[in-house]
């Protein structure tokens, strides 16, 4: 039997950790509700599963995700992730090949180096011992990064890093710890008996020169298990819970999990996979233009660790830059929501006022409370109407209800409600098969929360259609022209490609660095309510600047909210795609 | 008395401050500070989405509001959408959509 002493600290800590984490999420499962638990029972034994492995090899353990934010980044935490997995199957299998026995105690793998008398051979010794030392390199370059990190944080590509506890900062310490220690105690081992390979066995005899050895050796590798077993103790009271449980929250994700409007178990759960990489900060233009601190990061932080975080929730634009960046792929904008106290007081009679009813058309065009705001876009998109000879039914010209999603953006889902049903009443009676908005909100609004079982498009696939059946005749011009593309179209919704070929056939579309999921928020988002009139004006002429360095004739958008916003903010001049069409339309 | 100095005193134009309750107002001050910049256009109203088909009036409640009245805030405050058309419009940059916000947490807290 191999057994000493100071394998204990290592050993009880993996047990008590490893029982913690069982409680812990049988604990969290327990709450889903019935029909999620189903999905869970129905999705272990599906594909589901497979991919669930396979994204945790290429998130968990690759960072493949971190790489597009920063190459170094990415390679530093393939270091400690795919390193630290690939350093424990080598041990294990090291060991089962010595062992000839699949079952030996973990301890036994993690601490061979000092069980194995380093005399004696087996089967590829010698090529198990290269491979550990290779990995043990591997870890320890990817410490080196993670130090230059802490000292200067734009080595790997980053404005700002989190802020963190103390605590975080012991256990950050525990665990940089270990691998050194472990480096330390394996060279000292075959310093004295040797063993090892390339790393571990030059810097033994290089320590033995001048080091007692003798004296050094067994209490490095006391200290060895000691980081360990004090990094399993301190785990769940720190960030590293992200570990474990992004697996479970992967699994939970691919099994069909979504985050609903309460926040409950699961959202516990993302809050626990957050692994404060920090990367969600300098995505946030609340960040960039304001210096505010109230990221996902943050925000998921206080909750946690109970700390006031109540002003945090409305201080939020709902814009989604950081839901596309995070590595982790948590859904901060429904976690967020989540969070949005309901104060919704209303009865269905509130609306009554508003009219049941809409002149019958195959197909409803809806501008929208923002739309209505914006003239030039409602009578480019009739023009464009005319022009391409749809018959159509304007239902909300002459005023309506709100689409409800402003109302829903701050929290109060029942008044939300209350007004979807009013506007399905009057899409109803209008026997519109297809339904055309001119505000992103609306679309989102009108896809997610309606429940229609008609096609529902925004004016920008609309027009790309029409231009593509040929109904719409455009003249190319020489304009160079930038899009923007509104949160809620863009990352909200998914559209992506009309407005780019809309653009490329009517005019010189630059390429911009905040195209497709990269594109930024105009400040004007009615997600946030916290923030002040100035304050939103600097976001807006931040993003302008940074379109206009592009040098456009015209910044175009595609949302009467953007179109607003920018206005006062930008120097050069701002259209709605449907103006910039409806110019380049003959007649 | 007013009568013999040659005006009369109306009383929907009058603040009644031995009647009125200033919590609200106070209160307002606080939670909404953009609300104090309002010099009470009418822009708002004259966009509201709510006010378009109805009687509904945002400038007036919030008028209210700060005259001390706010009963008839309490009854009409929930037909707003929240549809934040009177942020596009308004010229003195007060937060509306913040203020009406506050407003409607106000009256929930004061179980209105
Ligand atoms: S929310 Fe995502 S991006 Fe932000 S710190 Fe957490 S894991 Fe990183
Ligand atoms: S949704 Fe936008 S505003 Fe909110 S935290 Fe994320 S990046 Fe910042
Ligand atoms: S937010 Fe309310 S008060 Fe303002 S325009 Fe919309 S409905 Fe009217
Ligand atoms: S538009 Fe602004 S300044 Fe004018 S009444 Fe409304 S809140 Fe007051």
């Amino acid at each position: 039997m191999y057994y000493d002493p100071f394998v204990l600290p290592f050993t009880i800590g993996l047990t008590a950790l490893l029982l913690f984490l069982i409680i812990k999420y049988i604990r969290w499962i327990r709450t889903f509700r019935k029909s999620e638990r189903r999905k869970i029972r129905k999705g272990i034994f599906s594909l589901k599963t497979l991919r669930s492995i396979g994204e945790i090899f290429s998130e968990c353990l690759l960072h493949r995700k971190i790489y597009r934010t920063n190459p170094f980044l990415g390679y530093m935490h393939t270091c400690f992730g795919l390193g630290w997995f690939l350093l424990i199957v080598a041990g294990k299998t090291e060991s089962m090949v010595y062992h000839t026995s699949a079952v030996n105690p973990p301890y036994f793998a993690i601490f061979f180096r000092f069980f194995h008398p380093a005399k004696e051979t087996f089967p590829y010794s010698n090529t198990f011992a290269f491979i550990t030392d290779l990995l043990l390199l591997f870890i320890l370059s990817g410490l080196f990064l993670a130090l230059a990190k802490r000292l200067w944080s734009r080595i790997v590509g980053m404005r700002k890093t989190t802020k963190h506890r103390p605590l975080d900062l012991l256990i950050l310490t525990t665990l940089w710890l270990i691998f050194p220690l472990r480096f330390l105690a394996e060279s000292f081992t075959s310093g004295l008996r040797g063993g090892g390979s390339f790393l571990t066995n030059n810097a033994g005899e290089f320590f033995a020169r001048f080091l007692p050895l003798e004296q050094l050796t067994y209490p490095a590798w006391w200290a060895y298990s000691g980081v360990l077993g004090l990094f399993f103790i301190l785990l769940p009271f720190s960030r590293y819970m992200h570990i474990p449980t992004e697996i479970v929250y992967i699994f939970l994700k691919n099994w069909g999990i979504k985050q609903g409007t309460k926040f409950n178990a699961f959202s516990e759960i993302q809050m626990y996979a957050c692994s404060r990489c920090g990367i969600c900060i300098d995505s946030c233009q609340l960040n960039s233009s304001l210096g505010m601190d109230t990221q996902p990061v943050y925000f998921l932080k206080k909750i946690r660790h109970q700390k006031e975080y109540g002003h945090l929730i409305e201080n939020c634009l709902l814009c989604g830059r950081c839901e596309a960046s995070c590595p982790v792929g948590l859904t901060h904008n429904a976690l967020r929501l989540a969070k949005r106290p309901d104060l919704s007081r209303i009865t269905k009679n509130t609306y009554s006022y508003a009219k049941n009813a809409a002149a019958p058309a195959k197909m409803a065009y809806f501008a929208g409370c923002m739309g209505q705001l914006t003239p030039a876009v409602t009578r480019s998109m009739e023009q464009l109407f005319k022009q391409a000879g749809v018959s159509y039914t304007f239902i909300d010209k002459e005023g309506g209800v709100c689409c409800g999603r402003p109302m829903l953006l701050a929290g109060n889902r029942e008044e939300a409600a209350v007004m979807a049903e009013k506007n399905r009443a009057i899409l109803k009676a209008s026997g519109a098969e297809v339904l055309v908005t001119s505000c992103p909100i609306c679309l989102k609004m009108f896809r997610e929360e309606y429940g229609l079982q008609i096609r529902i498009v925004h004016h920008t696939e609309y027009i790309d259609e029409l231009i593509r059946e040929g109904k719409l005749k455009t003249v190319p011009s020489e304009q160079r022209t930038v899009f923007h593309n509104p949160c809620e179209l863009g990352r909200g919704s998914g559209i992506y490609q009309a407005p780019e070929n809309i653009l490329k056939s009517i005019s010189r579309k630059i390429d911009t660095a905040f195209d497709g999921k990269k594109s930024l928020c105009c400040g004007g988002s009615l997600a946030n309510t916290s923030i002040d009139g100035k304050q939103r004006n600097r976001i807006a002429g931040d993003a302008a600047k940074a379109y206009a360095a592009y040098k456009p004739d015209v910044l175009v958008t595609a949302c009467p909210l953007c179109k607003k916003t920018f206005a006062t903010a930008s120097d050069i001049p701002v259209k709605d795609i449907a103006e910039v069409v409806a110019e380049r339309c003959r007649p | 008395m007013p009568t013999l100095w040659g005006y009369s005193i109306s009383a929907a134009r009058s603040i009644d401050y031995d009647k009125n309750d200033p919590l609200f107002r106070r209160w307002l001050a606080i939670a909404s500070p953009s609300s104090q910049l309002c010099i009470g256009c009418g822009g708002c109203t004259a966009a509201c989405s709510a006010g378009n088909l109805t009687e509904f009036n945002i400038r007036r409640l919030q008028m209210l509001v700060k005259r001390g009245e706010s009963r008839e805030t309490a009854e009409q405050l929930h037909k707003c959408m929240l549809c934040g058309k009177c942020l596009l419009v308004c010229p003195r940059g007060v937060d509306t959509r913040q203020m009406i916000l506050s407003m409607k947490r106000f009256l929930r807290e004061h179980d209105q």
